[in-house]
């Protein structure tokens, strides 16, 4: 089994508003290894987008980091801001959802793939900066003639193609990908997720793809990382978390979307709670329709369960932990609509 | 008059209706007030909606189904064409002759948060089409009417949610909001632009679910337009998909989605992305995105992206222009880089022309093009364009393809559906040997 590209360990992050310190990410960890892709899904609020930008070292100040973010030996937690600058980009990719915002409107495609490889890496000739830089976007589709075009030149798709072959012109290791295709329409959709699944298959690449879209995870990613207030409830191989989803929230959350298959509509009562004042103990035990007795008394503890997923759920047990009668149904709480999300 | 429900006109006919925007070119062509050609959103859309009825418009961003929606509300003016409600024409109403029309036609946009002023609560927000139509004279007085609205999506207790702002509410609670806001002055018709798909999840369902609820309750038609399929398909009972400014397919939902004829219908429900495991994303998707409006390609304009396409679809040298670039990103460095010095500047293929003179470089020849263009052709024997060349010839500057005629397609009855696609025409097929 080859070395995981990126370790998380109890990874943790807050940060201060008005009403409070928020927990946006609590106690997550995770590995990806090289070639393999993490969908990290979840609702709006849960956390998932403030985990990429940790793990980019691209936090808003005021926010605070602890845990272990290993990367080639090397804790990212605490890393002196240059040392950082220096990783992202050669070592730690980005791509982002609003394509037109990441590129600069006034430089060429040309211009922004020079100064990216001239500042990494200093040492290569202008002949083989063009060459790498049309190899690399011609393998996304962009013809060579129109190197020397200006973003706006360009459609929406081809855009977010041009940002992904800048993050790849590097050749970093591991790639973090932010709703990539959410501003895109279905087809243009569907190219683009084709596009980084070869990635993994043809540089070895990690990637981390964040998404709201349950769809795109099953399709594109080898694991998924079910993210509810904060922390990963759910961590397994896509195809067992999606047929034999562990937790009741990812059971439920699967359940809500509307696909070609939905003959009747279902959904999650309740609202995600605020994260300036989570509920006790599982924090998914207002809205859970399995809750026990236990659940809002205790943390739940994270348990390897046999069909090889991870699941921070008391109905996994560990059944030591549980005191006596922990297992008995606690009546769920009925929600107003005023409450909902 | 007494009539039959059956006999009835349709609640909203819309007939070839077509909504242009003037573009304008340089800052010099602007200054003489010179107009350069036009964004044809909508072009030549013709559909009816029976009372109850729910009508999904899908397309693509750029498809023009947002417009098409804009235009039947008058919040864009339609170039020409027809819409009418209840049997009576609203196009070429005055505004105030218009007014009575829009307390019966309602619409509801995708950003609730955008959708909200954010300096008013759910009393003023919710009550203010009550005084703007001046059924009510102030805003003391909307109480009872606002509460029932309140009360109907389900923001309880009424109380409670008069005084909110925009700000305390949940994104689910403010599209409510804006649904009680729709519904007040009493609509016929709702349109609702994409209504979900700013939510999340979990929360969509609610929403749909609120709709159907009010559609049942106060004999609501809705023209659902969206992106997304699978809602539409759970919603609607016909569909028209948009592709471009035009629809290219029509039916009922059934027959839409277990029967697909119009390729680019049958490539967007292929590319769904779909939570079950079993599936894989195609690989041979439509290349490319929705073309430009303001220079829509010739004949169908799927044409350039569509696996099936044929000889008379539309093939013209822009065409021929983005066949050339993709060989390019597909051939070693050394050999685009000799293939490039041999073609001159391919900007002339641009201006739409069946007869595509593609230049030779500096100091080659059309022979050389000419050789370039054959290697492509034997490489890619299969690729659709090839069926639409009827000549090619080398001179000396340039190598020569000219495309055979094209015709446009029409939307035609085919079973139970209306698709406009030559796969289906049997008439332009002939045409086509």
């Amino acid at each position: 089994m080859p070395d995981p590209v990126v370790s998380v360990r109890n990874l943790r992050i807050w940060y201060g508003t008005t009403r409070g310190p928020v927990r946006a990410v609590d106690d997550v960890s995770f590995d990806i290894k090289p070639g393999e892709t993490l969908g990290l899904v979840g609702e709006s609020g849960c956390g998932k987008s403030t985990l990429g930008r940790g793990l980019m070292g691209l936090l808003p100040e005021g926010a605070a980091m602890d845990g272990e973010i290993v990367y080639d030996g090397t804790n990212l937690v605490g890393l002196p801001a240059r040392e950082l600058r220096a990783l992202r980009g050669p070592h730690i990719g980005m791509i982002f959802q609003e394509p037109m915002t990441r590129l600069d409107p006034l430089m060429r495609i040309e211009t922004q793939f020079r100064e990216t490889l001239e500042t990494h890496e200093p040492d290569l000739s202008r002949d083989e900066i063009r060459k790498r830089s049309l190899e690399v976007l011609a393998g996304m589709g962009i013809p060579p003639t129109r190197f020397r075009q200006y973003p706006h030149e360009f459609s929406g798709g081809m855009r977010q193609r041009i940002m992904i072959a800048l993050a790849l012109v590097l050749r970093p290791k591991l790639v973090i990908a932010d709703e990539p295709t959410t501003a895109l329409d279905v087809l243009v959709e569907a190219q683009i997720l084709g596009i980084l699944a070869d990635l993994k298959r043809n540089f070895d690449t990690a990637l981390l793809l964040i998404t709201h879209n349950l769809g795109i995870v099953a399709e594109a990613c080898d694991n998924v990382a079910v993210m509810y207030a904060g922390q990963i409830v759910e961590e397994g191989r896509s195809d067992d978390v999606y047929r034999t989803p562990a937790h009741p929230y990812t059971r439920e959350l699967l359940r809500s979307i509307i696909s070609l298959s939905t003959t009747g509509l279902q959904y999650i009562p309740g609202a995600p709670p605020d994260l300036t004042d989570p509920p006790s103990g599982c924090h998914f035990h207002p809205r859970c329709p399995d809750v026990m007795q236990v659940c809002p008394r205790q943390d739940p503890v994270e348990m390897p369960i046999e069909t090889g997923q991870r699941v921070l759920c008391w109905l996994h047990g560990p059944e030591k932990q549980i005191p006596s009668g922990g297992r008995e149904k606690l009546e769920q709480q009925e929600f107003a609509l005023a409450d909902e999300a | 008059m007494q009539t039959k429900p059956e006999s009835r006109p349709p609640l909203l006919e819309v007939t070839d209706l077509k909504t242009h925007f003037p573009l304008r070119g340089s800052f010099g062509q602007r200054l003489l007030g010179r107009e350069t050609g036009s964004v044809r959103a909508v072009d030549g859309v013709s559909l009816s909606l029976r009372r109850g009825e729910v009508l999904g418009l899908v397309g693509e961003s750029g498809s023009g189904k947002t417009t098409l929606g804009r235009t039947i509300l008058r919040l864009a003016e339609p170039t020409s064409g027809s819409i009418r409600f209840e049997g009576q024409e609203v196009v070429g109403l005055s505004e105030p002759a218009f007014r009575p029309f829009r307390r019966r036609i309602q619409i509801v946009f995708q950003d609730p948060h955008a959708s909200l002023n954010p300096a008013m609560d759910l009393w003023t927000a919710i009550g203010h089409p009550l005084i703007v139509h001046g059924i009510i004279k102030d805003r003391e007085a909307t109480r009872d009417a606002v509460g029932a609205a309140l009360t109907r999506v389900g923001l309880t207790p009424v109380d409670q949610f008069l005084h909110k702002y925009p700000s305390d509410l949940s994104g689910g609670q403010k599209q409510r909001a804006v649904l009680a806001r729709a519904i007040i002055l009493g609509p016929d018709l709702l349109v609702a632009d994409e209504p979900v798909s700013m939510l999340d999840m979990s929360v969509r369902a609610k929403i749909l679910e609120l709709m159907i609820e009010l559609k049942r309750e106060l004999d609501l038609t809705y023209l659902y337009i969206t992106h997304d399929l699978a809602t539409a398909k759970f919603f609607c009972d016909r569909i028209a998909i948009m592709y471009l400014g035009r629809i290219v397919e029509t039916g009922p939902t059934t027959e839409i989605f277990e029967n697909p004829r119009h390729p680019y219908t049958a490539s967007l429900l292929r590319a769904i992305p779909d939570p079950d495991p079993d599936r894989t994303t195609p690989r041979d998707l439509p290349r490319g995105e929705v073309p430009d409006a303001a220079a829509p390609p010739l004949g169908c304009s799927f044409h350039p992206r569509c696996p099936r396409a044929f000889e008379i679809c539309g093939w013209e040298s822009r065409d021929l222009r983005d066949l050339i670039e993709a060989h390019w990103t597909r051939i070693p460095e050394e050999q685009y880089e000799r293939e490039r010095k041999l073609v001159g500047d391919l900007e002339v293929l641009e201006e739409p022309s069946l007869v595509a003179q593609v230049p030779a470089g500096r100091g080659a020849s059309g022979s050389d093009v000419g050789a370039i263009l054959r290697r492509m052709r034997d490489e890619d024997p299969d690729e659709p364009l090839w069926t639409g060349v009827r000549d090619t010839r080398v001179d000396d500057g340039h190598a020569e393809v000219t495309f055979g005629e094209w015709l446009e397609p029409l939307l035609l009855p085919d079973g139970d559906a209306e698709v406009a696609c030559h796969l289906y025409d049997e008439q332009a097929r002939s045409k086509a040997r």
